[in-house]
């Protein structure tokens, strides 16, 4: 995929001109380059090799997401389960939701969701750590570490360095 | 003689007097007093030296079995509940995690609640918390209960009222700052560590004087002297001087600003020597390969002066960390014989996976033994440079950034986390709750950006090949460093232990047990399953002439990450291990305090 870390680049750019609102839907499907991207952004071989953005969700979600979503996006005792999040949200409500952040705090529930659109280590990966949950939240991906994945693409390693350099 | 001596009588009115005057002078020596009565229960860990250990013996290893409920209260509140309740004279003060809800309760009065205190704090705070929202306890002393809030605030309670006394702010939230930890009162001050490694904060311990909250010292962990409160001469590690700026010296460039090694621990004091004991976490971030050095001094024992913070010895564990080995479990101070040789000695039971045994004086490293067989990152630890032998297989810095080194243990929540643990001075023994987990870690580049995560790895975690349970509770002798008995646990033990002249020792388990065991057999003597899963530790106090053992249930922090899922429950992307049932098929949230007692 290439689309790495680009929705980081137009959030900034976005951002910038305080004009959010204007990440309409669709917009994702014509980054990732096909049309039902949005839908499935995963790639899962028939002996279980993922392509490298769905891999590289899995550790970017581990290191981010896991001390409060849980492991395998399966939720904790305290963060809601992300693979079941994933079959309501839509991928725009995903990423207002990681950018902006979301509260649920109450006499009975302390939900509290940060703001991360300014935290590089997730907006650099946010398409891959959805590619990543929508494949375990379509049930197309086991728990657990992927067990074989694709190479790391050039594209990636020059998206990452251009994004993580912000 | 019924009647009494007029003089006699005024000579006792004086020292009645002179006895109150003191207790309000100086908290130290009312406390150094109370930690002695073992009817009551002053402070987290039980006394100075941190012994959980209870003089009583109305409930033993013969009628334990007959253990029954006693009462229960709800705190009202769902997340993970750590620590456990204090109890000075009638009362006693039950804390929760956040919003950090404490309730004052009168023993008396069949447990009416005298006072509640709910701070409104901002809930911004719970998203930096790493691990759940967990808060371990409060402090008493100077007629004060001190909270360590989640958001930093150090506040103090008139333990009559629960009105503020004062408050003092020991950090910066927005900057992924927090605090979880349980104060203690030493002399005049009042001291807490705070928490936010994860985040890529400066670990600092910090004394606030009793009666106003002003700042008396500030310890880092990571920078300058003058910040670290060391001396490159005097202050020593394993003997030899640490050296100038040691805490900059083993970190690259600018580094240690975001260095971590945190003080989230628990402390200890030995009142004789005067020195604070406690242990630092990991550097920041969890990617060695980003952070060249030994990143002094984080996961670090510190000893320092109780008056003045200097640092008059440390050992860092593990240099230049490369699993979250974290080094804030509790210190425990004993007085022991040791090769034909009385000691005052420090034992403390690593998230490495080692069991070490100090002369708490000096400094001097006696004894380091694995207390979990399982552990493989190392072969054994050098008592003379105190370093590990690393296993190469096994280091993540080796493996490098992008690679997934498999089959470490312990996982990073290490062989032992916070849960402390207790000592029996009857049986001589230490009894430790530990975890026996392993895990694969994979490095990767991460930037820092204050208040958000600064992690840079991931993990998978799962039971030692070949075996089923992920926790233990065992009996470990502190002078020869092996194990004397071992009980295994489906899941780690994440509970706090208890240990009683009644020759029984009691624990509780993630499915929501508490249980009593033989303190010579490790034998199940009793147990009983209470509202939730048992994240707490385990106290007992004497009330009316009879015996009460308390704890909090409540399941969450590190160990309700795991529970949806079930650490190994989904392993389908290795298929190994074996499937393994998922704790949330045991038990469910909420907060409970559950005391026992035998049968009227």
């Amino acid at each position: 995929m290439l689309s790495n870390g680009s929705r980081y680049l137009q959030f900034i750019a976005v951002a910038t001109m305080a004009t959010l609102i204007s990440l309409t839907p669709g917009a994702h499907a014509q980054d990732s380059g096909t049309a039902d991207a949005a839908e499935k952004p995963y790639r899962i071989d028939p002996d279980g090799t993922t392509d490298w953005a769905t891999f590289n969700g899995f550790r970017r979600y581990n290191g981010n997401c896991l001390a409060c979503h849980g492991p395998d996006g399966a939720g904790s005792s305290f963060g809601p389960a992300l693979m079941e999040s994933l079959k309501r949200l839509s991928y725009e409500q995903f990423f207002e939701t990681v950018v902006n952040g979301k509260s649920d705090v109450n006499t009975a529930t302390t939900l509290k969701m940060p703001a991360l659109g300014t935290d590089r280590n997730v907006m650099c990966y946010i398409d891959d750590i959805y590619a990543y949950l929508k494949a375990r939240s379509d049930g197309a991906l086991g728990g657990g570490r992927p067990a074989k994945h694709d190479a790391k693409p050039p594209e990636a390693a020059e998206a990452e360095a251009a994004c993580m350099a912000n | 003689m019924a009647r009494m001596n007029p003089v006699s009588g005024v000579v006792l009115g004086l020292t009645a007097m002179a006895t109150l005057w003191s207790v309000s002078a100086f908290a130290n020596d009312e406390l150094l007093s109370l930690q002695k009565d073992p009817k009551q229960w002053v402070m987290p860990l039980g006394d100075y030296s941190s012994t959980r250990y209870s003089g009583l013996d109305q409930i033993n290893a013969k009628n334990v079995k007959d253990l029954q409920v006693a009462w229960t209260f709800s705190t009202g509140v769902l997340r993970g509940h750590e620590g456990g309740p204090l109890v000075i004279g009638n009362m006693m003060y039950i804390h929760a995690p956040f919003p950090n809800t404490v309730f004052a309760l009168d023993l008396s009065q069949d447990g009416k609640i005298v006072w509640k205190y709910e701070p409104k704090q901002d809930p911004n705070v719970i998203p930096v918390m790493c691990c759940d929202t967990v808060n371990r306890g409060v402090a008493y002393g100077d007629g004060l209960i001190f909270l360590h809030q989640a958001d930093t605030s150090l506040v103090a309670l008139d333990a009559k009222t629960g009105k503020v006394a004062w408050t003092a702010v020991d950090g910066d939230p927005t900057k992924g700052e927090t605090g979880t930890s349980a104060p203690m009162v030493i002399k005049n001050m009042v001291l807490i560590g705070n928490s936010g490694a994860e985040f890529g904060v400066v670990g600092h311990v910090t004394a606030y004087d009793t009666k106003t909250g002003k700042q008396l010292w500030r310890a880092n962990s990571v920078g300058p002297d003058s910040d670290t409160l060391m001396d490159g001469e005097k202050t020593t590690a394993l003997g030899k001087p640490v050296g100038k700026d040691s805490g900059i010296t083993t970190w690259e460039g600018d580094q240690w600003k975001t260095g971590g090694g945190t003080a989230w621990g628990w402390m200890s004091y030995d009142p004789e020597l005067n020195l604070v004991y406690y242990g630092t976490g990991n550097p920041s971030t969890w990617n060695p390969v980003q952070r060249p050095g030994d990143n002094k001094w984080s996961m670090t024992i510190f000893a320092r002066d109780a008056d003045t913070g200097m640092a008059k010895w440390v050992y860092q564990m593990t240099p230049h960390d490369e699993w979250d080995y974290d080094g804030v479990n509790e210190m425990i101070l004993v007085d022991k014989e040791f090769k034909g040789k009385e000691r005052k000695l420090l034992v403390h039971f690593d998230r490495n996976g080692f069991g070490y045994t100090l002369d708490r004086d000096t400094g001097e490293l006696l004894v380091a033994e694995k207390f979990d067989p399982a552990v493989n990152w190392a072969t054994k630890i050098d008592l003379k440079t105190g370093l590990p032998e690393r296993v190469k297989e096994f280091s993540t810095e080796a493996g490098g950034e992008d690679t997934n080194t498999q089959n470490i243990c312990p996982a990073a929540l290490g062989s032992k986390d916070q849960q402390p643990s207790a000592y029996s001075p009857k049986s001589g023994l230490f009894y430790v709750p530990t975890n026996h987990v392993c895990m694969d870690y994979e490095p990767y580049k991460v930037a820092y950006t204050a208040g958000q995560p600064y992690v840079g790895a991931t993990l998978s975690m799962y039971p030692p090949k070949g075996e089923e349970n992920l926790g233990n509770f065992i009996a470990w002798d502190g002078t020869t460093g092996k194990i004397k008995w071992s009980v295994p646990e489906p899941f780690s033990v994440w509970s706090g232990a208890l240990a009683t002249a009644g020759d029984v020792v009691f624990y509780g388990t993630l499915e929501g047990y508490l249980k009593a065991v033989d303190a010579e057999t490790g034998k199940e003597l009793y147990k009983f399953k209470t509202p939730s899963g048992i994240i707490g530790n385990v106290n007992t106090y004497e009330y009316d002439g009879r015996q009460y053992v308390a704890v909090l249930s409540g399941l969450g922090g590190w160990a309700g990450i795991g529970m949806a899922a079930g650490l190994t429950g989904a392993q389908e992307g290795l298929g190994a291990v074996g499937a393994y049932q998922s704790l949330s098929q045991y038990t469910a949230l909420g907060g409970t305090l559950t005391v026992f007692a035998l049968p009227k």
